[in-house]
């Protein structure tokens, strides 16, 4: 498993290639609408984080020293970024999420997507991801 | 008509097609690409001369109000008074005692819960609100209600997002203490039929306060045709300053209320052992006022005076027709909101798409629209959505804006279909 430095900086140079926001934006959709990223049956309210416009449902799960997220998003945009943290910080280990600094989202561009007013949903869910990631298991935001 | 308006009838209006030029951040960017602004629901852009009259009041203006001797002082009060009475002609209200500044539509809403409620409201009672009403109109009846042990009981929609006036009658009775709805909606455009609501709140002896906040950007008021015991509006959804609304009432309900805040400006004497309070409008407005937003406001009031109510009101139905027959040919568009009698609202969604998308998408094409719920949950759980896009036009849009929109939907619908 490479690391999460690793892996944001793949994501890094994958987005270089693309020279105007509509390639890397049909990117994004596309990602979001690849992956089934969760099981319907997790998509309920007690997985969800309610953002203002857009809802993430979240779901972690440890698996010896790693912990796996499984997440999804109605909205789609959302859940193409959701793919990305996903593919970051899925499959590390606790300490390691819960220490991670993202910078691959501004570096992309993408940081305006976690401004609050933006209100959906994803700087809740990177706080609870980071949360699972301290070892409490405990839901603190909705 | 206004009476500001009736007086002025031989004055020659400005075409409305000249608006656009006034309002200087219409020639700015957003992303890159010039801005297309489609949320004046949420706020409206402020035209210069707005700008200048804020800017004027504090390099040459600024004092406080209602307690200097000197002149600077007796200017400030008297431009601030000057704005109050422009305000009562706006909306032709009776007395300029009437109008009572506030911050906006939310706290001329929460006055009058919290002073004419605490002291009239009665355990058991009814408020009656409706399924269009936007969260301010929601939220501080539900909080007087729970303290009183009020119920709120909702005025049912039809499928177009029209009050259902028939069933409303019935929800009618000795019980209700206040009925509260708005003029237009928010979330749809539609315009509701205060008129007909408040007399028949009024065969119960119903107070009956109406929401204006969306109904001051489109045309003229009047206050004492539709005959509501209470309206109130925001200054900054009709070309003027935040910060600055108004809550009119009736002189009487107004007098018979207590105050709500305490403070300056509010008192008639005070002492340890007992105050006495001031008259109207005084009585409600404790502390330092916002002086520069009335001011601003009033500056609204006179912008909005150069225009020809009826030919706003035409122009922008035309822009509503052009921009709805233009969504309608993208295809995969189901339109939220489409009563009869509508203001240049258009909510709608892409099939297949979540608002947001959409919306992110359009931005940045340097188009602002508004996505999401509009702070009217109950009405999107009404028609089980998570929200709407939302294209809201003043006069000063164009056909152009309404191009670059269609234009955008298109390409949000190739890019997330
Ligand atoms: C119908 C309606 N009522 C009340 C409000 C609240 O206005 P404000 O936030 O200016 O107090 C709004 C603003 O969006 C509105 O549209």
């Amino acid at each position: 498993m490479p690391n999460i430095n690793d892996i944001q900086n793949e994501i890094i140079e994958d987005f270089s290639l693309f020279d105007d926001w509509m390639e890397k934006y049909e990117y994004i959709i596309d990602m979001g609408k690849s992956l089934p990223l969760i099981d319907e049956k997790y998509k309920t309210d007690d997985y969800i984080i309610k953002g203002c416009q857009s809802k993430v449902w979240l779901k972690a799960e440890k698996e010896g020293d790693r912990v796996n997220f499984y997440a999804d998003s109605d909205a789609v945009i959302t859940k193409g970024i959701i793919s990305m943290l996903i593919k970051v910080l899925s499959g590390q280990r606790p300490e390691e999420i819960a220490n991670a600094d993202l910078y691959f989202i501004e570096k992309i561009g993408l940081k305006e997507h976690l401004s609050p007013t933006r209100s959906n949903g994803l700087v809740s869910m990177i706080k609870q991801m980071k949360y699972y990631g301290l070892g409490m298991e405990s839901k603190i935001v909705n | 008509m206004p009476a500001i308006l009736k007086e002025n009838s031989a004055i020659k209006f400005r075409a409305v097609r000249e608006a656009r030029g006034d309002f200087p951040i219409l020639s700015t960017q957003m992303n890159g690409r010039p801005l297309v602004f489609l949320d004046s629901a949420a706020s409206s852009q402020k035209p210069q001369f707005v700008i200048d009259a804020i800017d004027k009041y504090y390099r040459e203006q600024n004092a406080n109000v209602h307690r200097g001797v000197y002149s600077l002082s007796q200017l400030a009060t008297d431009l601030f008074e000057q704005s109050r009475e422009k305000v009562r002609a706006f909306i032709n209200g009776q007395y300029s005692r009437e109008v009572i500044f506030v911050r906006g539509a939310t706290e001329g809403i929460n006055l009058v819960a919290q002073s004419y409620g605490r002291k009239f409201f009665k355990p058991g009672g009814t408020i009656i609100l409706s399924q269009l009403e936007h969260h301010s109109n929601i939220v501080p009846w539900q909080m007087i209600a729970e303290e009183k042990g009020l119920e709120i009981k909702v005025i049912p929609i039809n499928k177009e997002g029209e009050l259902q006036l028939d069933t409303f009658e019935q929800m009618l009775s000795e019980k209700v203490q206040m009925v509260a709805v708005n003029h237009i909606s928010n979330a749809l455009g539609t315009v509701n039929p205060v008129k007909e609501i408040v007399e028949m709140a009024h065969r119960f002896d119903v107070p009956v306060l109406i929401d204006g906040a969306q109904a001051t950007l489109h045309g003229s008021i009047d206050v004492q045709e539709i005959g509501a015991d209470f309206y109130v509006f925001s200054g900054h959804k009709m070309f003027g300053p935040t910060g600055i609304g108004v809550l009119w009432g009736k002189e009487e309900l107004l007098n018979k209320m207590p105050p709500w805040h305490g403070g300056g400006e509010m008192i008639k004497t005070v002492s340890f052992e007992k105050t006495t309070f001031n008259e109207l409008p005084f009585k409600f407005e404790a502390g330092t006022p916002n002086i520069c937003g009335s001011i601003g406001l009033g500056a609204a009031v006179d912008y909005f005076s150069q225009f020809d109510p009826k030919e706003v009101v035409a122009y922008e139905k035309e822009l509503l027709a052009y921009c709805t027959s233009g969504l309608e040919e993208v295809g995969g568009i189901r339109f939220v909101g489409t009563a009869k009698n509508k203001t240049s609202v258009v909510s709608f969604l892409l099939e297949g798409t979540h608002p947001y998308d959409v919306g992110i998408i359009l931005d940045k094409l340097g188009i602002a629209v508004r996505t999401g719920h509009h702070c009217t949950q109950p009405l999107m759980d009404h028609y089980g959505i998570p929200g709407t896009i939302r294209a809201s036009m003043a006069m000063y849009n164009n056909k152009e804006d309404i191009d670059r929109l269609i234009e955008g939907v298109r390409r949000a619908k190739m890019m997330l279909g």
